[in-house]
């Protein structure tokens, strides 16, 4: 057999023997990003659809989590870079060629929206004002007092706002639908950009990363609602979002298979070779065939603790983060 | 004008004289580099072939790195050279994902570092400095535009092969086999 050894001089940090220049953060905040898209879209699309009403948890406390998440991923963001002060140069122009870029402006927007989402649920989610948390309880005094029944603004244009949000609330949902979608969407195409790089460059990934974004954060609103029928159709949107997972994740391979041999071989790390195991029971068994058949015998009216599939989920969507994160700096062209 | 590099990995014997070249020129800090040598060894044994080359940034004329740079830190200069400015990197690592090559590293003081074919020197009409001090002269820099100069001339009349065309970035440095 023909064979190549391959001997570099080269030993420059972060980048030999493997590229290590992505850690922990990025994984992690493609997670909540993901995570927060699934969240905020749900919220604006029982919004849309006026079924606000049945979806309590979702529509006023889902953002809340959703705000969480985006300052949570964000902080990792920043910590990712070397050089972190230096941060703002991402706000000083918009480059369309790069996903990066957009993706910046689109989290910059979004953490917005969220919060004028937020800030007009903000009286429905809590009627009392009762927060134990000591320094919050307190940032908000700034701005609320106490009435006999619950609080109110202290201040007048506070209210103006409130009701200018309370009254454009359908059309505030399609804005954040749309973000949140782009949002979705952007965690998987940050790492499909990079044609360098076999196992992330391919279409799919994008859809894929949107689809199992919406399902942690359904699987977030499971375990988050108290309602039984919001729980309930919860499962069955997961369930379906599983499916077509699985869907996409056969199509990625049958892709790679399809294609040129260093892709071939970025397959076959899933297929045979290192991350063959990590892959398929965390994320495969663990992430996502358990907790769909959980969901299917829930929705057969067998009692299941909704916790058990909504962990799962979310620990099947970090694993799956973390390992294309990984596996794809391993992945590499040899010439 | 379009600057590029042809070195022949016949002659290069693998000294790492443009690796020290390039450190001095560039004060690269200590345990790192903009350019390196790497030794392939194919075949099956008895019949085995070696080949050596100084590698560095390609230049590519397809540049993921300058596209997927959030804030235009990575651009191109006349003669296609890719530089990066330190002042507006701030070292997000995106181009260190999109470079085939491994090309780029991170500078300790944290913006990104590559090779910029010593475009100091080649602006006062000098060749980059690993050029320059080869003992072997294996590698010519100059304008492959030119048909007449000697870097067109070699490409024109040796068999080439660039590195890993199949990622698609036309890279600008070309091997004389």
């Amino acid at each position: 057999m023909n064979e190549e050894l391959i001997i570099s001089g080269r030993m420059n940090p972060y980048i030999d023997p493997h590229l290590e220049v992505w850690e922990w953060q990025i994984p992690l905040y493609l997670f909540l990003g993901g995570l927060a898209a699934g969240l905020l879209f749900f919220a604006a699309y029982f919004v849309m659809t006026g079924k606000e009403k049945k979806y309590p948890t979702t529509v006023k406390y889902g953002p809340i989590v959703a705000f969480i998440a985006i300052v949570i991923g964000l902080t990792a963001l920043l910590l990712d870079l070397k050089h972190p002060l230096y941060f703002w140069q991402l706000y000083t122009t918009i480059r369309i060629d790069s996903p990066m870029s957009w993706g910046a402006w689109v989290l910059l927007i979004i953490t917005f929206v969220s919060l004028i989402w937020i800030f007009s649920y903000l009286k429905e989610a809590f009627p009392k004002y009762n927060c134990k948390i000591g320094f919050i309880s307190k940032l908000m005094g700034i701005f609320i007092e106490e009435t006999g029944d619950g609080w109110e603004w202290k201040y007048p244009w506070l209210k103006t706002f409130e009701k200018y949000t309370q009254n454009n609330r359908y059309a505030w949902a399609w804005v954040l639908a749309v973000l949140s979608v782009i949002l979705g969407v952007y965690t998987g195409i940050l790492l499909s950009a990079f044609n360098a790089r076999p196992l992330w460059n391919t279409a799919i990934l994008g859809p894929l990363f949107l689809t199992s974004g919406f399902s942690t954060g359904a699987a977030m609103l499971m375990i988050m609602s108290k309602s039984h029928e919001e729980r309930l159709s919860y499962s069955r949107i997961d369930l379906f979002l599983i499916i077509i997972e699985l869907f996409f994740i056969t199509h990625l391979f049958m892709g790679f298979l399809a294609s040129s041999q260093v892709k071939v071989e970025a397959a076959h790390y899933f297929l045979g070779g290192e991350f063959t195991v990590t892959f398929w029971v965390n994320v495969i068994i663990l992430g996502l065939v358990l907790p769909a058949i959980l969901e299917a015998m829930e929705l057969l009216k067998y009692k299941i603790p909704v916790i058990i599939p909504g962990l799962l989920i979310l620990w099947g969507g970090v694993m799956f983060r973390f390992i294309m994160v990984e596996a794809g700096q391993i992945i590499r062209y040899l010439y | 004008m379009r600057y590029g590099m042809a070195i022949d990995t016949n002659k290069c014997v693998g000294c790492s004289d443009c690796v020290v070249a390039c450190q001095t020129e560039n004060n690269i800090p200590h345990g790192y580099a903009r350019d390196w040598i790497s030794e392939t060894v194919s075949g099956t044994y008895p019949e085995l072939a070696l080949e050596i080359r100084s590698e560095r940034c390609n230049h590519c004329d397809n540049t993921p790195c300058v596209r997927t740079c959030p804030t235009g830190a990575s651009h191109v200069i006349e003669g296609g050279i890719v530089k990066v400015t330190h002042e507006e990197c701030i070292g997000c690592g995106a181009c260190v994902e999109s470079c085939p090559y491994d090309a780029r590293y991170f500078h300790p003081d944290g913006y990104v570092d590559k090779c910029t074919f010593c475009d100091h020197r080649v602006k006062n009409g000098q060749d980059p400095a690993c050029v320059s001090v080869c003992p072997t002269y294996c590698m010519y820099f100059g304008d492959l535009d030119d048909p007449n100069s000697e870097v067109s001339k070699k490409i024109a009349t040796r068999k080439t092969k660039v590195l890993a065309p199949e990622a698609g970035t036309k890279p600008q440095i070309f091997y004389l086999i």
